[in-house]
């Protein structure tokens, strides 16, 4: 059984630490002196508007892109260092439908390492089997890929996910691409791995963010953090953009700067 | 069918082409299988045009300046190599442009390997035999050259199938995991030059991508994991080769001809049949 399945982990380490990470696209901001943490064992939702910044974290947090300014560390390494031990959740991947690939050649992808040649061995077979029950999967190891509903694929991809053996699942867009009738069932399966590991998740689900969140970081070029539970309308509050405009008021008058405070 | 079986007992050049012609069906089998599944028939294509540049330059290298060691079959490898390469690095960089740069090299290849090739002294150069192939042609240095080759590709392909598939699957997931999607890449870019070489042989240019693509597509048809592809691809590389020599022996036509068409005739009734499913 692999070691990230076993237990539930205790809540005491840092897993994300990110401190005045600033990030841009050409001349354009995207990400401006956020900093969080994330520790072990914590479930964090982030959510915000098209465009706010929530997929270049997502992508700073696995080393696809670096920062301008600040630092990020993941168990205490480079993002690019920690990668191993990152469990990540496409949010919709494109594939080939003819292409041949079962769902447990998929899941074993999450066993290969730079330094492997030649076949997997019975251990990582192990693993990758173990992840797909994980996920109630296991009788569609064999299955096509593109035979399996988007659902169970997305299932399929978490399972991938689980088979690195992760510290930090990431997951982007979860729920995005699967029909209401077994949104429930994947819901349960997500349920169950937050209790095990430290999950972040960007989403727009806010129903999501309620039933899985411990907390919540609203991410729009910069980033403000809730602690859940919250009411529906204040997350769709955050989710609009009130919250932010709300932080950077606070942040221009930090700065010295009250052209925008409220002087009645 | 006698009559193939009394050439193989008294001609070598029969038996070095039913040789070259099984095992290069294990080559073509296999990497086909990639070719087909990773959609880069027309990369594949490419490079076997571009190769006659490489035939074509090493024959009027060898004869202007002397260099004997320079082969045609050396020409060829490295042709195939650099084409490979600049596509890759096209692929990966100027996504927008692709076809058009993938075009220019297939026409731009092929052209400067007919310009060296006019202007080589010397005896007139077979063309025909390198545009449209003639595997009873095979010399036993074809033998050996082919040997190598094939377990060059087929030993790369064993030591780095997860990882090959990985790439072609999911190139994002595969550098995650730290595993370079872009050294791949040009790894199975490279294979398919080589897999290219060999065909020149048997096809020649022109078919060669038949050859290749055919018998993996018409496998793909009835199988659903990549290793039964590749498996089936074989057989069907296998009889056509051997059903192509005796054929061509008998009925004093090109081989390459014959193996093409068997291979598409084939592919076009697979059709007649619902592709396999779980």
């Amino acid at each position: 059984m692999p070691p990230a399945l076993k237990e539930p982990l205790p809540a005491c380490e840092t897993i994300v630490e990110c401190s005045n990470l600033s990030f841009r696209y050409g001349k354009t901001w995207v990400l401006e002196d956020v900093s969080f943490s994330v520790p072990k064992g914590e479930s964090l939702c982030v959510i915000g508007p098209n465009g706010g910044g929530k997929s270049t974290l997502l992508k700073l947090l696995l080393g696809l892109e670096e920062a301008e300014r600040g630092s990020l560390k993941i168990l205490g390494k480079s993002p690019e260092k920690a990668r191993s031990k990152i469990g990540y959740v496409p949010q919709a991947m494109r594939f080939d439908p003819l292409f041949p690939i079962t769902a447990l050649d998929i899941v074993l992808m999450g066993r290969l390492d730079r330094l492997r040649i030649g076949g997997f061995s019975k251990n990582c077979k192990a693993i990758a089997l173990e992840a797909l029950a994980e996920v109630e999967m296991a009788d569609t190891a064999k299955r096509a890929f593109a035979d399996l509903s988007g659902g169970q694929r997305q299932r399929v991809m978490i399972a991938r996910a689980l088979a690195c053996e992760p510290e930090l699942l990431l997951l982007d867009e979860p729920t995005a691409n699967i029909d209401l009738s077994i949104e429930e069932q994947f819901i349960e399966t997500l349920q169950k791995l937050r209790k095990k590991m430290t999950i972040m998740m960007v989403t727009h689900d806010l129903d999501l963010v309620s039933l899985l969140g411990d907390s919540v970081l609203c991410v729009n070029r910069r980033i403000h953090r809730h602690s859940l539970p919250l009411s529906g309308d204040t997350i769709r509050e955050i989710y609009s953009g009130g919250r932010r405009i709300e932080h950077d008021q606070r942040a221009r008058h930090n700065h010295g700067d009250h052209s925008a405070c409220d002087h009645d | 069918m006698t009559e193939l079986f009394d050439a193989l007992e008294n001609f070598s050049f029969m038996r070095y082409a039913l040789f070259v012609g099984i095992l290069s069906s294990f080559t073509f089998g296999v990497v086909g299988t990639f070719i087909v599944t990773r959609r880069i028939s027309y990369i594949a294509a490419a490079i076997s045009h571009s190769i006659l540049g490489g035939i074509g330059a090493s024959i009027y290298f060898n004869r202007v300046y002397g260099l004997e060691w320079l082969t045609p079959m050396l020409g060829a490898i490295a042709a195939a190599l650099i084409s490979a390469g600049v596509i890759g690095w096209v692929t990966l960089k100027f996504k927008e442009r692709e076809d058009t740069i993938i075009a220019a090299i297939w026409t731009c290849g092929m052209t400067a390997g007919l310009l060296f090739i006019h202007y080589a002294p010397g005896q007139a150069v077979n063309l025909e035999s390198y545009i449209f192939g003639d595997i009873l042609l095979t010399s036993w240095s074809d033998v050996i050259a082919t040997v190598v080759l094939a377990v060059l590709v087929l030993g790369l392909v064993g030591l780095f199938y997860h990882k090959l598939v990985a790439v072609c699957f999911d190139e994002e997931f595969t550098s995650l995991r730290g595993v370079s999607s872009k050294l791949y890449y040009f790894l199975l870019l490279g294979i398919v030059g080589i897999c290219m070489v060999l065909l020149v042989r048997v096809a020649g240019i022109v078919l060669s991508i038949a050859l290749i693509v055919l018998p993996a597509a018409t496998a793909s048809r009835f199988a659903n994991r990549l290793w039964s592809i590749m498996i089936l691809a074989v057989i069907l590389s296998v009889i056509y080769n051997i059903g192509g020599l005796a054929f061509s022996f008998q009925m004093s036509v090109p081989t390459g001809f014959f193996i093409v068409v068997t291979a598409g005739v084939v592919y076009a009734l697979s059709f007649c049949f619902k592709r396999r499913k779980n």
